[in-house]
């Protein structure tokens, strides 16, 4: 694994036992000695412990004001930026001239900028991006001296909190700056597995006392890429690079939510983005295929690249990400059928080994989400 | 008990030979999640793929380690996969086979071999 990057607590997770595989050109804990379905259950019953240092930070400091910025950013994403409130943040798309999606990311307005975590594989596209088309406007300044950790379940709140009081009082995708000895925490209440919990960007000076610090907190385990996956599976969360990618546009992908009124037909700021032909007509008229859940009967996992079929033998399309739900307690799946197709009850068929078994497209999440609105 | 490189172990009652997955392999796979077993009563020859094992992690075979009659298959494992990982060298064995000859175990690994193979 000589190419690959490794993580700040490298050495730690070694110590923690974690079994190291590669992942986005970095050498990444899959699993701990617990195992992924412990890890996984541990995490909704009690709180889990991630490193995702992999993962890009990013500020975005105006040249020319915020406003500036926030349109600037705008322009790039179908998404409203300039009316997001200080202190808070948003989930963002950057879109692609077709409406395809180059990356999927979190940011958050911090008053005198703003700040943008994008996914490890991305990000240098990302940087790239950023850095040709918001050039009159900001300074893209990539941070790679800050390690990045989600604490995630039902007792993160009380983990964290035992360290630094004041994040009990925010809300689902609150921001909010916080001193822990003597360094400085860069928390949001948010997170990829569908339970409450925090992401809490620390220096690399800092990362690993602050890590141990919440290990030592009751009900607090490691837990890693195995088990992050499955979490946000059951969550009906998307995985840029298998359920969305630049073949996909925002509305196939069900993520019309994301789109908000402001920069819809009709809104304020209408429009103005990559791709926004498609997207606001896909809008308007529906697209032609849906990403929708999947529950396959009886045991068998259907994986990524499962081809689904109607009952009939017609090719439906294919799961983009799935796998056995822990949680659930039975197989689930994710992946997109023609918009015909795409109601809850539809009985279809995914073939695994040659055969055609029994699957039905239901609402997503699978697992029930608890985040603290 | 033999040992195969598949880290499969076999162990010889009567006639048959008793097949399952090694402590090693089973660690090594992870939460085992679904166990799809062949029919019995069916010759499989050396390499085929009999058994189709998903973990939380990935699908894997187990192949038949030598040429043989499949007589009786562990059913309690397509309800209960996870006594692969709670009990892989006894409750969870897969199959049996039926062979016209036991002396092409010889072939195979005893406990010091594999062993030092997994080192």
């Amino acid at each position: 694994m000589s190419d690959l990057k490794r993580l700040g607590l490298h050495d730690l997770h070694v110590e923690l036992g974690g079994k190291m595989v590669p992942f986005a050109g970095y050498e990444m804990p899959v699993q701990y000695p617990a195992g992924v379905m412990k890890e996984h259950l541990h995490t909704r019953a009690a709180a889990g412990l991630f490193d995702v240092s992999h993962m890009g930070q990013v500020i975005l400091r105006p040249k020319k004001g915020m406003e500036a910025l926030c349109l600037g950013f705008e322009a790039l994403m179908p998404v409203d930026v300039a009316g997001l409130a200080q202190g808070r943040q948003r989930y963002g798309l950057f879109t692609d001239e077709t409406g395809g999606i180059l990356d999927d990311l979190m940011f958050a307005n911090r008053g005198d900028h703003l700040f943008v975590v994008v996914n490890a594989a991305c990000k240098e596209a990302d940087v790239a991006h950023m850095r040709a088309h918001l050039g009159d406007v900001a300074e893209v300044e990539f941070l790679s001296d800050r390690a990045l950790i989600a604490l995630q379940g039902p007792g993160a709140e009380e983990a964290l909190a035992s360290l630094v009081p004041q994040v009990a009082a925010m809300r689902f995708m609150d921001v909010a700056i916080c001193a822990w000895q003597g360094a400085e925490l860069w928390v949001s209440r948010s997170g990829y597995t569908g339970e409450d919990g925090y992401e809490v960007s620390v220096p690399d000076a800092a990362a690993e006392a602050f890590v141990r610090a919440l290990l030592a907190c009751d009900g607090v385990m490691p837990i890693g890429l195995g088990a992050r996956d499955s979490l946000r599976l059951e969550a009906g969360l998307c995985l840029y690079g298998h359920d969305i990618d630049t073949t996909t546009s925002p509305v196939e992908a069900g993520l019309t939510w994301a789109i908000q009124k402001a920069r819809r037909a009709g809104g304020a700021r209408e429009g103005g983005f990559p791709g926004a032909a498609r997207i606001l007509r896909e809008l308007a008229e529906g697209p032609e295929r849906c990403r929708v859940g999947l529950r396959p009967e009886g045991r068998a996992p259907m994986r990524e690249g499962v081809e689904l079929f109607a009952t009939d033998g017609t090719s439906l399309g294919r799961v983009t990400s799935g796998g056995f739900g822990p949680s659930v307690e039975a197989p689930v799946a994710m992946g997109y059928v023609p918009a015909a197709f795409a109601k809850s009850g539809q009985a279809v068929e995914g073939e695994v080994r040659g055969k055609r078994l029994p699957v039905t497209l239901v609402d997503m999440p699978f697992n029930p989400t608890t985040y603290k609105r | 008990m033999k040992y195969t490189e598949e880290h499969e172990w076999l162990r010889v009652e009567g006639d048959y030979v008793v097949v399952g997955i090694t402590e090693h392999a089973a660690t090594q796979l992870g939460d085992v999640v679904f166990v799809e077993l062949p029919e019995t009563e069916t010759m499989v020859a050396a390499g085929d793929e009999v058994v189709v094992i998903e973990s939380v992690k990935a699908a894997s075979d187990i192949l038949a380690p030598v040429d043989g009659e499949i007589v009786a298959v562990n059913s309690k494992l397509t309800d209960n996969p996870g006594l692969v990982n709670e009990d892989p060298t006894g409750a969870a064995w897969f199959f049996k086979m039926k062979l016209d000859d036991l002396s092409v175990l010889d072939q195979f690994m005893d406990e010091d071999e594999y062993n030092d193979l997994i080192g």
